[in-house]
């Protein structure tokens, strides 16, 4: 259906260009770009992330860039309102960062057809003007779930997990997995908090594993507050969790996972610019640079480093990918043969446990 | 589920760290309340607490400093809600509602510089081999300094309110400020002081958040810790002791539910969290049916005080 | 020193004048921030005020955002204004809105996917009516058991919003929807949604019901014996019960019209311009309407201004958010300030200072 869509919308560029015509077709000498934000920039995290991303963008371009952006905009009303304005205000392309955002940029997508509008971690598209973005934090995941297997004393490793989506099942999947591969008498814990941030109640989060013997522990959710945790327990170590949060190097935080939106916005903003835009529903992560597993440190033995270092370019090669089997589902039914790799489809409505996970996914 | 992971000693430790924010902002209410005001800006006093603490802390490098600051911060924005309510006798519902958006948006416009900055850490309190006593020490002798001085001001609030002339003014006023202006008190003077410890606890509350139990600053982090601030002192039936059975009860409720989903339960999370505004509706009605004195409400709460004479 | 003497009746001077002069000062104030901020202020100061109703590429779309903006709050308020007139304090709006939402999108989606003319009705009396009911127990509680309902209806709203996310995540949440919390999208299911009444301006049911509020409240206040016994009893409660006016009766039908009207406001935002109950469906509309109501002067036509006003520095701020790039916490500091100054010249509608020689005051 989508690729469907994306030859369509390429066909009615062509057609555009045949006819002389369209301004969006032809590229553009200068571009404003807006950033719709679901939280303040000063929350460290995922906010914070996206707009470094901005400047990153406006780095590359320079003039030819200008870019606009509204924080802490609430995901039902005030949304599509904001949106609207930001298209009546002259805005070439739109990028909405949160999940909440999906059903408000579709329907103003409608009425501004000459707009682009760029949904993150998403699936609508409706219209031809809208794409969507995400990136694959789960290959981040193996690399620190490897680091956990082997850096855990106790064999308990934690997971504060946001909401029970699949994305965050792609994330718990994939630190388990690789966990296990390296360590088999791990065991993991999941808590979920149902926020993606909150600091006091992550720290409540991060405590309670450490009280029931967790040493390692990684989190969805975006604060710092499990990190400081880990440093008051003292043997406790973590990662970074959206940002880098090197404040807390080199141990508690022994490597981080980065979200890193600029490559995806430059690219964007680029094809805009050149006139090379097209509708597309983009998934990428290490090979594209929009998944940067941060520094790891000195905290970790040299040979365990190397071995994570060793992931990281086999998953940026292409040569591994992370759900490669066999793999069994938690109930012990077989998912993945030996040697198969997960398709997208699967992964994106991932709703179940690998093997060995213990405890359900909340309903 | 194994439920032997818990250990109940750690987890009540946990438990007092976690009340910590909301028993001092919520002692600082109830003395505020007690006075006959009813200020709804906690959350923004601790969330300017919070920030100043913050940044006080990492200037100066001391969080003890910090925490002064932080009080400092909440006393500055609660002297607003004093002006307008005692002086300009504006209604203290809305102004209280004005301060809380106030604050919010005050406090992230001086936090700008200070996302992602680790605050100075603050020791944890060594009573030596006493705090190796397996549960009284690991519940009680382990914690920051700020931990003892919330359960001392449990106590001096207390003693102040009833053992006190000081205390016993403060009643007053709060119960019946006219009959009290007659007898010569300065009703307004003295609400505004309350309002400005009010705002100081509250401020302690917050940086106690941002330099001990998460430490970082986040825009928004009180994340609602103020309105459960509000909800205790009524759970407590004004009354310092109860006051900290509640901020142990709702406080502790999170830990709990945390706690019991590592050990691998299932947990109602939603049910379980609104059950101690369950309780403490139920309270106030077993209280009030009981016959209103009983209740401790003070009787000119929120209502605002004009010397005709 | 200064003395306050109280005015017989609220001057009309002041009453109209004081407004303004808040709206000056905020903006005097406002500008010292923006500058301190490195923003020009004049921009900032016409971008808040002047742009969402009369910039040429802005306005169109604007000023109709501005009666949706505004009729939630407005319908909140107007309700609220009414319990406050009489001493009764309400101030759980925020808990009665979110149990309308709710409620009106369980009928909405008990019906998913059929059609049928009757099932957007259901919705309306099914958001009145969960409304009504929240609001109801903080008044069977006063009736019954004198317990405070400023206590109980506050409380109330942390409940409320506890049950919202477990509908959101629970009972309510969207099957198709990948597992994300949240509900369907009634804006896309026609038979249960709030639509656009007319093309291009987002006005929908919730900003008719808005406007019949304030007119209601108006007639009632001024010609019905309702409206007189309200007021009476804020003045001077014991004459109202000399008079015959049942407590009982007053706080019922104050606290049951204010959580009605809620509820209502609740329902009418869910089904249209949010479409959705979700998580952080709630955005404080109930707290923000307490405000409105005194800001209006609890009167229903100084409501509809003070919504309007209140709406205006949303979305005026929201374009000098973006505009300017300026960060969404000065513009909560813009709008506590603006409530501050109105909220302190309060005091000279209904006192007058006097100038007075000291003495032992």
């Amino acid at each position: 259906m989508m690729f469907r869509r994306t030859l369509l919308a390429s066909a009615a560029l062509g057609l555009g260009l045949a006819f002389g015509g369209a301004a969006a077709a032809a590229g553009m000498d200068k571009v404003k770009a807006c950033f719709v934000y679901v939280g303040p920039i000063g929350d460290g995290g995922w906010t914070f992330q996206h707009d470094q991303g901005r400047l990153d963008a406006m780095a590359e371009f320079g003039d030819k860039l200008e870019t606009m952006y509204q924080e802490s905009v609430p995901e039902g009303a005030d949304a599509e309102r904001v949106l609207t304005q930001m298209a009546l205000s002259g805005c070439n392309i739109v990028f909405t960062t949160s999940f909440g955002y999906m059903d408000p940029t579709n329907t103003v997508a409608a009425k501004f057809p000459n707009v682009k509008f760029e949904h993150a971690t998403g699936y609508k598209r409706d219209h031809a003007n809208v794409s969507t973005y995400d990136a694959r934090f789960y290959e981040g995941r193996a690399v620190i779930g490897h680091i956990a297997g082997k850096m855990t004393k106790s064999n308990k490793i934690g997971y504060i997990g946001s909401f029970p989506i699949p994305e965050v099942i792609q994330g718990i999947n994939s630190y388990f997995l690789h966990a296990r591969k390296v360590n088999p008498d791990v065991e993991l814990s999941v808590v979920w908090a149902y926020t993606w941030f909150d600091p006091a109640k992550e720290a409540d989060a991060a405590k309670a594993l450490i009280e029931q013997g967790v040493d390692v522990i990684a989190a969805h959710t975006d604060s710092t507050a499990p990190l400081a945790e880990a440093q008051k327990a003292g043997n406790v170590v973590g990662f970074g969790q959206a940002s880098d949060m090197a404040a807390y190097k080199p141990s508690p935080r022994v490597a981080s996972i980065i979200d890193n939106w600029g490559p995806y916005y430059i690219k964007r903003i680029g094809a805009l610019l050149d006139g090379t835009y097209e509708q597309t529903a983009s998934w990428a992560g290490m090979p594209e640079g929009e998944v940067v597993i941060g520094e790891i440190t000195e905290a970790v033995p040299a040979d365990v480093k190397a071995e994570a270092e060793a992931m990281i370019a086999a998953i940026t090669d292409g040569s591994y990918h992370p759900f490669t089997g066999p793999i069994k589902k938690q109930d012990g039914s077989d998912w993945l043969k030996e040697g198969e790799v997960a398709d997208d489809g699967t992964l994106a409505g991932m709703m179940f446990y690998v093997e060995g996970i213990k405890g359900d996914i909340p309903k | 589920m194994d439920l032997s992971a818990i250990n109940p000693a750690v987890l009540f430790a946990s438990l007092i760290v976690a009340a910590t924010p909301i028993l001092l902002a919520g002692l600082g209410e109830l003395v505020v309340e007690k006075a006959g005001v009813l200020n709804l800006g906690v959350e923004g006093m601790m969330i300017v607490g919070a920030i100043c603490g913050f940044a006080v802390a990492v200037g100066t490098g001391s969080p003890a400093l910090g925490f002064i600051g932080g009080a400092v911060g909440g006393a500055a924005l609660s002297l607003i809600f004093g002006l307008l309510t005692q002086y300009l006798l504006a209604n203290q519902v809305a102004t209280g509602l004005a301060l809380t958006l106030f604050g919010l948006g005050f406090s992230a416009l001086i936090g700008q510089g200070y996302v992602g900055i680790k605050p100075p850490m603050t020791e944890r309190l060594s009573f030596g081999p006493l705090s190796d006593i397996p549960g009284l020490g690991t519940i009680l002798l382990r914690h920051d300094l700020m931990v003892y001085v919330a359960l001392i001001a449990v106590v001096a609030i207390w003693y102040v309110l009833n053992r006190t002339r000081l205390g016993l003014i403060l009643r007053a006023v709060g119960e019946n400020h006219d009959a009290a202006h007659a007898l010569g008190y300065k009703v307004v003077r003295i609400r505004l002081l309350a309002i400005l410890f009010g705002g100081a606890m509250a401020g302690l509350g917050g940086a106690y958040l941002s330099l001990i139990r998460v430490p970082m600053w986040t825009v928004g982090m009180t994340s609602g810790a103020g309105w459960i601030a509000l909800a205790l002192v009524v759970f407590a039936a004004w009354r310092p002791g109860r006051l900290l059975l509640g901020a142990w009860l709702f406080g502790g409720i999170t830990a709990l539910q945390l706690n019991l989903q590592v050990a691998g339960a299932r947990v109602p999370v939603e049910y379980l969290q609104m059950s101690p505004y369950v309780i403490t509706i139920l309270v106030l009605v077993i209280m009030s049916a009981k016959g209103g004195r009983a209740l401790g409400a003070p009787a000119a709460l929120g209502r605002s005080f004009h010397a005709t004479h | 020193m200064i003395r306050l003497e109280k005015r017989p009746t609220p001057s009309r001077f002041w009453v109209a004048a004081t407004p303004l002069i808040a709206v000056v000062l905020t903006m005097i104030a406002g500008g010292i921030m923006f500058a301190i901020l490195g923003k020009n202020p004049f921009d900032a100061i016409r971008i808040i005020f002047w742009d969402p109703l009369f910039d040429p590429n802005m306005s169109a779309y604007s000023r109709p955002q501005l009666l949706v903006k505004a009729a939630p709050l407005i319908l909140i308020a107007i309700g609220l204004s009414l319990g406050f007139r009489a001493g009764i304090w309400n101030i759980g709006a925020e808990g009665q809105y979110i149990i309308g939402a709710i409620c009106g999108a369980a009928v909405g989606l008990a019906f998913y996917p059929a059609a049928g003319w009757y099932i957007f009705p259901l919705m309306v009396i099914a958001g009145a009516l969960g409304g009504f009911l929240w609001a109801m127990i903080p008044a069977m509680l006063r009736t019954f058991f004198n317990t405070s309902e400023i206590l109980v209806s506050l409380l109330l709203v942390y409940v409320a919003q506890a049950l919202l996310a477990a509908m959101a995540l629970g009972r309510l949440r969207n099957p198709e929807g990948g597992g994300f919390p949240g509900s369907r999208n009634l804006a896309q299911y026609p038979a249960a949604s709030n639509p656009e009444l007319f093309a291009g301006t987002g006005i929908h049911w919730g900003v008719v019901a808005a406007f019949i509020a304030v007119i209601a409240a108006y007639v009632m206040l001024q010609r019905h014996i309702l409206g007189f016994n309200i007021k009476l009893t804020g003045q001077a409660p014991r004459a109202a019960r000399f008079s015959g006016v049942s407590p009982v009766a007053l706080v019922l039908i104050c606290m049951g019209t204010s959580g009605a009207l809620a509820g209502l406001a609740g329902m009418f935002e869910v089904a249209g311009p949010s479409g959705k109950i979700s998580i952080d469906f709630a955005s404080g509309y109930g707290f923000t309407a307490i405000i409105v109501a005194f800001l209006g002067r609890l009167n229903p036509i100084g409501i509809l201004l003070a919504g309007l006003l209140m709406a205006l520095t949303y979305i005026g701020g929201e374009l000098a958010q973006f505009m300017l790039g300026l960060p969404k916490a000065s513009i909560q500091a813009f709008q506590g300030m603006l409530l501050f100054f109105l909220l302190a010249l309060d005091l000279l509608s209904n006192y007058r200072p006097r100038l007075v020689k000291r003495e032992g005051a």
